[in-house]
């Protein structure tokens, strides 16, 4: 049956669109929406409910709508689910699905068996979990819950489409183009200045749109609006969130044909004018989901705006007189009005019904409806004391539509957002702003609107299976289950019910739910509250908010100067923060496993390069340079003679190690700081801090060079012979440059730093040399290095070796609870120093406790190597300690007072097997004397 | 997002900036002559006031500087910005 009218509408007559939904062809008009278009074609069924699989149609014919959510696809990775009917125009070759069916729509099995109901009352998911039902759950409800509920299927091939953004500034921006909007846009664009109005409809006029009699005006502003250079006008753009200082982001639908879908918007105005609206309420009776039942002012825009009649025949139940108007446009469209059923005893507007020859019935209600997937018919009833329908005297009506006039919700979820107070307005029956933030003035039904019969007396009548929100299906007994349980605020009635939880945001749903808990209570509903808006408005997709922000583009990476060369060997990378470093160098045939055990014998063995350019490095110079370190790092600092180095380690004020690194003095008033890789820039913020604020008497200043300075890392017992022959300017020799020993020289020909340092154990060199000039430089050293048999080593080689030797890795040995004595590198504190950062906090007595975890070595008993975060543990007893580091050759862990239990055997726990014995043993495995390393 | 005006600068988006905490603690001069009790406050104990607080923001993606702000908790306000030689400004009425 066609629901489309002979004329009217604003649809394009001349241009007709096809789509399909389920699989059948229909055809619509310009101008259209989905929802429109289905109804037009005698469509209600559109999809089934979340938990009970309940035949669900058309409710709204806007954002708020929770029923009609479907799949869009538009192929190729295009699929979007949960999207609302109601807000996308129609466009040729539209593929449109419902949801949430099996096998089809109007055949359920799950809804036929009534499987779900008793399954999932309010409160289902905290008694499962809570109770001795946590096993039932992974057991049975949580697979059965998952084949059938659940809204939608994500898309599963990545988004082909691009989405932008654009910030914006306007003196005024306005939500919302109804006629307050509208009168709010053009008077501000007279006052001269940027103006920006939005909307979420593909059109712009707000409920001028479902009254024709006003589409001459609304041309009239509209063109108004146009001709002003300085007004931008969006359609098809919701304004979701709106933050502080009237910083507003919309999203705007684009669905260009290049491939432009949407666009982000993230708009700063002098004034926000919200003209957001008032959203229809429902009304709380039984059955009063069923398709064929629809909010009555949707059922009057589908009427005036898109030329459709949905249904021939209406009952209207109806509280506010609003419902009038949507009855009487319906009438004069050519509809049979049955009967108007006024929840009120003595309505105004009753006469001008009765003179148009509609029956009304005053201070009736709605006891149930009658039907399957579409409404045939209602039982009507005069209410009974408490203002329930008394199902005694109920009598039926037919009809194929029926109207809920419930009243109005001023529609205030920016302002909450902005931090603007909502108060409880008695006439007004609503919550109105309150007090405005600075820049912000809401015009037209959202500021207020006409009040009919409070919605706390609508809710006293709400019959028990009445459904209060249709996306989560919560009916009004399981809000009367949560407070019979002893939830009262309406905050913990929503979660424990769920209601206004779905993506609808309860919008039609939370003022309901509201008013049921102050009815079943006895209170007035400010007592029991509001519940607070977030954003966003209204659902915004992942690819509006990710914009080009995707793929390569998601994150900067950061790229070694050596990487090239390392991708032409074959690499595996892997991130490092932002940075990608190599991992192995794997040749034919080789894993992971084996790649890396050859490099680390090649280094043991020869000579390895390792690019080390990752690191982090700080220049710090000024004449009191030394006294700054000497002041934030534990170590000496002023005792250290130009050309040398030490192992440097920096704690934060609370007396735990935050980084580490080397200090080198290049000259009395300029070192060289290095930190670790993913340190680099907390150091700096840090030690500027100081800088800044605790010693600004200091003459010094921090640069960052780190990606000033190239790094070649040689490591191994031939690292020596490899170099020197390129280094001009400085005496390699044992004697003339020791271990930490630094200097400038050219190497290759090129100025640049040589530090004898080792991350290895190994006799080792760090080559700096300026980042542009370091593949030469690699690359003579590589060609060179084949006579000593040299290898390119990773980050993965790079742990071994260090593990080995005992050299801990800050934020792997170490996790902010750790002090260097824990580590055993009190060593590294200049001991004669008064004071340095964190110095104090190492003398507070559970720093000095002797049970503290310290870092040892664990030296597997029966082969088997254990996980890194592994638990250590002795018998049935608590974690004494942890796995930090495991290799085949090395493990290290943090174990309690574990320097004084050399040779005790302890468990590390094991996620797949028995628990792995260890032996407590020093964490040095290799050359504890250091004779390789200042060999 | 906030506009944060800072001293040097000027007024810039908030995600330039870093927020640094209470503002107004000073390193004591001598740690070691503290008491744990009183190096323990000096760490850990805070303001956390609902209301107007001073603290420490860092133009980081900027100037580089730190400063100080007179900024309200709860309406995220920013009464004032001022530099570490500034004098405090009023808590506003
Ligand atoms: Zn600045």
């Amino acid at each position: 049956m066609s629901g489309r009218l002979p004329a009217g509408g604003r649809i394009d007559r001349t241009r007709p669109l096809r789509f399909t939904f389920d699989g059948r062809g229909y055809t619509g008009y310009a101008g259209d929406t989905l929802a429109s278009a289905l109804l037009a074609n005698g469509v209600h069924l559109v999809g089934r409910s979340f938990k009970y699989h309940r035949p669900r149609g058309i409710l709204s014919a806007g954002s708020e709508e929770p029923n009609a959510l479907v799949e869009i696809d538009r192929g190729g990775g295009r699929r979007e689910p949960n999207v609302r009917a109601t807000m996308v125009p129609l466009v040729d070759g539209l593929v449109a699905r419902s949801q949430n069916r099996w096998p089809s729509l109007r055949l359920d099995l799950a809804s036929l068996a009534g499987l779900a109901a008793p399954l999932l009352p309010a409160g289902f998911y905290y008694k499962t979990f809570l109770g001795p039902g946590r096993e039932a759950w992974h057991r049975r409800w949580e697979p059965l819950i998952r084949r059938m509920a659940g809204l939608g299927r994500a898309p599963d091939a990545p988004d082909p489409d691009r989405y932008a953004n654009r910030y914006a500034h306007a003196e005024v921006l306005v939500i919302g183009a109804g006629p307050a909007g509208l009168d709010a846009a053009i008077a501000a664009a007279e006052q001269g200045g940027r103006v920006i109005l939005c909307d979420e409809q593909a059109e712009m006029g707000g409920s001028l749109l479902a009254d024709p009699a006003q589409w001459d005006r609304l041309a009239a502003m509209l063109a108004t609006l146009r001709a002003n250079p300085r007004v931008t006008l969006l359609p098809r753009t919701t304004a979701f969130h709106h933050g502080l200082q009237n910083f507003v982001s919309l999203a705007q639908v684009l669905d260009r044909p290049d491939g432009l879908r949407e666009r982000l918007w993230q708009v700063r105005a002098r004034r926000v004018v919200l003209a957001t609206g008032a959203i229809e309420r429902t009304i709380p009776f039984a059955g009063n989901d069923r398709p064929g039942v629809m909010l009555a002012d949707a059922a009057r825009t589908y009427a005036a705006r898109y030329g459709v009649l949905p249904g021939r025949r209406v009952v209207a139940s109806v509280a506010h007189d609003s419902g009038y108007d949507a009855a009487f446009t319906l009438q004069d469209a050519g509809e049979t009005v049955a009967a108007i059923l006024d929840l009120r005893a003595d309505p105004a507007r009753a006469a001008a019904a009765e003179a148009r020859g509609i029956t009304v019935l005053r201070g009736h209600g709605i006891v149930g409806t009658r039907g399957g997937l579409h409404v045939t018919g209602v039982r009507a009833a005069p209410l009974m004391e408490g203002g329930r329908p008394d199902p005694v005297r109920a009598r039926d009506i037919a009809c194929d539509l029926v109207l809920m006039a419930g009243g109005w919700t001023p529609t205030l979820h920016l302002l909450s957002q902005a931090r603007g107070r909502l108060r409880w307005d008695e006439a007004a029956d609503a919550f109105l702003p309150g007090d405005l933030p600075e820049g912000i003035t809401c015009v037209g039904s959202c500021a207020g609107t006409e009040a009919g019969l409070p919605i706390r007396a609508i809710a006293a009548g709400a019959a028990p299976g009445a459904f209060i929100d249709h996306q989560n299906d919560v009916t009004a007994k399981d809000i009367a289950l949560a407070l019979r349980e002893g939830f009262t605020s309406i905050e913990h009635v929503k979660r424990y019910t769920t209601n206004g939880m779905a993506t609808d945001q309860g919008k039609t749903s939370n003022m309901l739910g509201l008013a049921v808990a102050a009815a079943t209570l006895g209170r007035a509903l400010p007592e029991v509250g509001l519940t607070t808006f977030r954003p966003p408005y209204t659902p915004v997709t992942f690819g509006t908010l990710a914009g080009r922000a995707r793929g390569l583009d998601f994150e900067p990476i950061r790229r070694a100067p050596l990487h090239g060369w390392a991708e032409a060997q074959g690499a595996v990378f892997e991130p490092v923060g932002q940075w990608m470093r190599a991992r192995y160098f794997p040749r034919a045939g080789e894993d992971m496993h084996a790649a890396v055990a050859r490099e680390c014998r090649a280094v043991r063995a020869a000579v390895g390069m390792l690019d080390a350019s990752t690191l982090g490095k700080i220049e710090v110079t000024g004449p009191d340079a030394a006294e700054f370190l000497e002041r934030t790092y534990v170590n000496a600092v002023h005792s250290l003679k130009p050309g040398r180095s030490r192992y440097a380690l920096l704690l934060r004020e609370d007396g735990f190690v935050f980084d580490d690194g080397i200090i080198a003095r290049l000259a009395p008033d300029r070192f060289h700081v290095t930190t670790t890789t993913g340190g680099a820039a907390r150091v700096l913020h840090m030690l500027e801090d100081y800088r800044q604020t605790e010693f600004p008497e200091l003459r010094v200043w921090l640069t960052s060079t780190t990606e000033h300075w190239g790094v070649i890392a040689l490591q191994g017992p031939r690292a020596r012979d490899l170099l020197a022959p390129h280094v001009e300017g400085l005496d390699l020799s044992r004697e003339a440059f020791p271990h930490m020993a630094c200097g400038a020289a050219r190497i290759c020909g090129i100025p640049g730093l040589v530090f004898r340092a080792s991350f290895t154990g190994e006799l080792g060199f760090e080559v700096n040399v300026p980042a542009g000039h370091a593949p030469m430089v690699w690359e003579r050293l590589w060609q060179d290095g084949q006579r000593l048999g040299v290898v390119a080593y990773g980050t993965e080689a790079m742990h071994v070796l260090r593990a080995e030797k005992g050299y801990v890795i800050v934020g792997q040995e170490t996790d902010g609870t750790v002090t260097p004595d824990d580590l055993g590198y009190g060593w590294a504190i200049g001991k004669a120093k008064r004071d340095f950062v964190g110095k104090r906090s190492l003398a507070r007595p559970d720093m000095q406790r002797t049970d503290r975890l310290q870092l040892v070595g664990l030296k597997p008993r029966d082969g088997r190597v254990p996980d890194e975060g592994a638990q250590l543990v002795v018998g049935e007893g608590p974690s004494q300690g942890h796995v930090t580091s495991a290799y085949d050759v090395a493990v290290l862990g943090l174990l309690r007072a574990g320097r004084s239990r050399m040779g005790e055997t302890i468990l590390a726990t094991s996620l797949d097997g028995a628990p792995i014995p260890l032996e407590v043993v020093p964490p040095v495995f290799l050359d504890p004397k250091g004779e390789r390393l200042h060999g | 997002m906030l506009l944060i005006r800072c001293p040097w600068c000027g007024d810039r988006a908030e995600l330039e900036f870093r927020h640094c905490g209470e503002a107004h603690i000073v390193r004591p001069a001598d740690p070691s002559a503290q008491s744990d009790a009183e190096w323990a406050e000096y760490l850990y104990l805070r303001e956390n006031p609902r209301g107007w607080h001073r603290e420490r923001w860092r133009h980081i993606h900027g100037c580089g500087r730190f400063f100080n702000a007179l900024r309200h908790t709860g309406t995220d306000r920013f009464a004032a910005t001022y530099r570490a030689e500034d004098p405090r400004p009023e808590i506003p009425e």
